[in-house]
C-alpha cells in the first residue's frame, strides 16, 4: 500500500515538475531494465531526473554508448579495460542477480535435485545424457531419478545470462573452456535454443527431462522448479536471496579494475555459485557533462534509497563498501 | 513526372538496401571468402562464422512448407471455385483471406504453446517409432522428440503461406472464361478433368506466381520460425532435429553483435544472402509469369 501511494505521489510530482525535469537516456541490458525503471520512477521526484531507458540487449547498449547516442549504456558483461579506455568510458556495477537451473522431472520438487558445476558442464557438452546417469544418482541418494533423456535448453538470443552461465562452466571445466568458451552466445554442442528467459522456461516446462538456466528473478516470480548447486566450499546451497548476498559479500571487490568483477564460483560456505553484477557505462568525456552528472545523481539516489526496491524485484543490492567506491570513482572521473 | 519520381524512388531505395547490406557484409566475405557460404561452423567465441546452416534451414523449411501448403491450397481453391455451394463460397473465401491477416507473432505463439506440445507428445513419437527404422528414409524420422525443429517450423510456415497461395489460385481460377469450361462440360468431361485440362493449363503461370509469392514469404519469415525451430546452428539429418534460418539467426544475434565486429558483418552478409535467395525466387516467378504473355 505504502509503495502504491508513494508511486502515485511520484507520478503526480513527475507530472507537475515535468517541464523542469532533466531527461537522461540509457540503453542496453534487458536483465537490468525492470530495476532501472523502478529506480528512475522513484527517483524522479526527489532528483528531478527522468530516465528514458531502452532495453535492447547488452551488446546493442555498448554500441550505443560507443557512438554516444545515449547518455549511458548498460551491459551484463563487463567491458574489457582496453575497450573502456579506447571509448573513454567509466564502468560501474549497479545490482547483482543470480542464475539458477530449472528442471522438469516427473515427481521432483523444487530444490530436491543436487547438481554440481562439473555435471552441468558434462550435460551441456552431451557427455551425460540420462537423468539416471551414475554420477547424478550418486549425488542424489534417496531421489528416484527416472530413466529419461536429458534435454538441455539454452538461450538462443544473445544474452548476458548466457555469458554468466558459460563463464561459470569455463571456470569449472577446462574441457568446456577449450571446446566452447564463454560469451553472450556460444556454439552449443547439444540441446535446443529458445528465445528469452520466458522461452527457456516454457521449453523446459514442455519437455520432460528438460533443464535450462534462467535469471533468478525470473525463476522466483514464475515459481520454476529450481535445483541445488554445489559451491566452491563444497556445500550444496539452494537459490535464495541470502545465498546470492553471501556470494556478493564474499567477493574481493578491491582486487579488480573498473569494478569488472566476476561473481561466479565465489568462496564462502553459503555462497550461490552462479551470479553476476550488471554494469553501467558512462562517458568520461561527455559533450554535455551535465547529462553524465545526472546519471550519477540518479544512481547515487538509487544506491542510498533503492535497496528495498531492488530486493523487492529479487535483485541483490551492492555491498555498501562497493557503492562508496563507485561514488569515489564518480567524483574523480565525472566532471560537471 | 511525380509518378516517375515515386517509381524511381522505390528502385533507388531497393538498390540502397542491397548495397548497404553488401557493404556491411563485406568484411565477412573478405575474411572468410567464398567459404562463408559453405562453412557450417557458427562459433561466436572463436569468431568463426559460416552461412551454410541457416541457408540450409531457410531452404529446407520453405521447401517442406511448400510441399504441405500447395496441395492444400489447390484443394481449397478447387473446392471454392468448382464444388462449393454458392452460399458457402463467400464466407470460406473470407476465412482464408483472414488467415493471411494474422500477425506472424500469433502464429509463433500458437506454434510454441499448442503445436509444439502436440508434435512432441504425439506426432513425433509416433513417426519416430513407426518410420524411424525404415531403410532409406528412416534417418529423416530419428532423434529425440523435442516438439520443436525443422518439421514443426515447416508446418507453421505452411499454415502461414496457405492463404496467399489459396487466394491467388482462387482468383485466377475465376478468370477462366466460362465458355471454355462449359464447352468441356459439354463434351462430357468430369469436374476433375475440366480443372486438369482447362483451368490449370490456362492459369498455370499465375498459379506458379502465387506459389512463389508464398515461398517468398516463407523464406523471410522470422518470428514464427524463431519460436519453434529450436535455434541450433547444426545441420541434422532428422526432420525433427533443431535448426536455424537466416531471418531467425539475424533477429536473435543482432542485439548482441557489437558494432564493427566480424559477427555483425557476418549477420549483414547473411541478410545479403537472404536477399539474393529471395531475388532468385522472384526472378524465377517473373520469368514464369512472362511466358504467359508469349502464349
Amino acid at each position: 500500500m505504502k509503495l502504491a501511494s508513494s508511486a502515485i505521489a511520484v507520478a503526480l510530482a513527475a507530472i507537475s515538475f515535468g517541464a523542469q525535469a532533466q531527461q537522461i537516456t540509457g540503453a542496453g541490458s534487458s536483465f537490468a531494465a525492470p530495476i532501472y525503471g523502478k529506480w528512475a520512477e522513484a527517483a524522479s521526484a526527489p532528483t528531478g531526473i527522468k530516465l528514458n531507458y531502452q532495453s535492447i540487449g547488452s551488446g546493442a547498449g555498448i554500441n550505443q554508448i560507443n557512438n554516444r547516442t545515449v547518455d549511458f549504456g548498460a551491459s551484463d558483461m563487463p567491458v574489457k579495460a582496453d575497450d573502456l579506455k579506447a571509448h573513454n568510458l567509466l564502468q560501474f556495477p549497479t545490482a547483482i542477480g543470480g542464475v539458477v537451473m530449472a528442471v522438469n522431472l516427473p515427481g521432483i520438487e523444487a530444490n530436491q535435485i543436487k547438481l554440481t558445476g562439473e555435471i552441468l558442464a558434462e550435460i551441456y557438452l552431451g557427455k551425460i545424457t540420462k537423468w539416471n546417469d551414475p554420477k547424478l544418482v550418486e549425488l542424489n541418494h534417496g531421489v528416484n531419478l527416472p530413466n529419461l533423456a536429458i534435454a538441455p535448453v539454452y538461450r538462443a538470443d544473445g544474452s548476458g545470462t548466457t555469458f554468466v552461465f558459460t563463464d561459470y562452466l569455463s571456470m569449472i571445466d577446462p574441457n568446456w573452456k577449450t571446446a566452447v568458451g564463454s560469451s553472450t552466445s556460444v556454439k552449443w554442442p547439444v540441446g535446443n535454443g529458445a528465445k528469452g528467459s520466458e522461452g527457456v522456461a516454457a521449453t523446459v516446462h514442455q519437455v520432460k527431462g528438460g533443464i535450462g538456466y534462467v535469471e533468478s528473478a525470473y525463476a522466483f516470480q514464475n515459481h520454476l522448479v529450481t535445483t541445488q548447486l554445489r559451491n566452491k566450499a563444497g556445500n550444496f546451497v539452494t537459490p535464495t536471496m541470502e545465498a546470492f548476498s553471501a556470494a556478493a559479500s564474499s567477493a574481493d571487490w578491491s582486487a579488480v579494475q573498473n569494478f569488472a568483477i566476476d561473481l561466479n564460483d565465489e568462496p564462502g560456505a553459503a555462497s550461490w555459485p552462479i551470479e553476476s553484477a550488471t554494469f553501467v557505462l558512462l562517458p568520461t568525456d561527455a559533450k554535455e557533462p551535465a547529462q553524465s552528472k545526472a546519471v550519477t545523481k540518479l544512481f547515487d539516489w538509487s544506491f542510498s534509497n533503492g535497496n528495498k526496491i531492488a530486493t523487492d524485484l529479487l535483485y541483490v543490492p551492492l555491498p555498501v563498501a562497493v557503492q562508496n567506491a563507485i561514488r569515489a570513482a564518480w567524483a574523480a572521473q565525472i566532471k560537471g | 513526372m511525380l509518378t516517375r519520381a515515386a517509381g524511381l524512388f522505390v528502385l533507388v531505395l531497393l538498390g540502397a538496401i542491397i548495397v548497404s547490406l553488401f557493404i556491411g557484409g563485406l568484411p565477412a566475405f573478405r575474411h572468410f571468402g567464398l567459404g562463408f557460404i559453405f562453412e557450417t561452423d557458427w562459433d561466436p567465441v572463436q569468431e568463426n562464422y559460416g552461412a551454410l546452416v541457416p541457408v540450409y534451414g531457410t531452404l529446407i523449411t520453405s521447401v517442406i512448407a511448400l510441399l504441405v501448403a500447395v496441395p492444400l491450397a489447390f484443394g481449397c481453391a478447387f473446392f471454392l471455385t468448382e464444388l462449393a455451394p454458392n452460399w458457402l463460397r463467400a464466407p470460406l473465401g473470407t476465412a482464408i483471406e483472414l488467415l493471411a491477416a494474422v500477425p506472424s507473432i500469433i502464429y509463433g505463439m500458437w506454434g510454441f504453446f499448442i503445436i509444439v506440445p502436440l508434435m512432441g507428445n504425439y506426432v513425433q513419437p509416433f513417426l519416430i517409432d513407426n518410420l524411424g527404422d525404415l531403410p532409406g528414409i528412416g534417418f529423416l524420422f530419428q532423434g529425440p522428440a523435442f516438439g520443436t525443429g525443422i518439421f514443426t517450423s515447416a508446418f507453421i510456415l505452411a499454415v502461414m503461406i496457405l492463404p496467399f497461395i489459396a487466394a491467388t489460385m482462387r482468383d485466377v481460377f475465376l478468370t477462366v472464361p466460362p465458355m471454355f469450361k462449359e464447352s468441356a462440360y459439354g463434351l462430357g468431361c468430369t469436374t476433375w478433368e475440366v480443372v486438369r485440362s482447362i483451368v490449370l493449363p490456362y492459369t498455370r503461370a499465375s498459379v506458379i506466381g502465387g506459389i512463389m509469392l508464398g515461398l517468398g514469404r516463407a523464406l523471410g519469415e522470422t518470428m514464427a520460425v524463431t519460436f519453434v525451430i529450436g535455434n541450433t546452428n547444426r545441420i541434422s539429418t532428422s526432420l525433427f532435429g533443431p535448426g536455424n534460418t537466416i531471418a531467425s539467426i539475424v533477429a536473435l544475434e543482432f542485439p548482441e553483435a557489437p558494432g564493427g565486429s566480424l559477427k555483425l558483418s557476418s549477420l549483414l552478409a547473411l541478410g545479403f544472402l537472404l536477399f539474393v535467395i529471395s531475388f532468385i525466387v522472384l526472378a524465377i516467378s517473373r520469368m514464369l509469369l512472362g511466358t504467359k504473355g508469349q502464349k
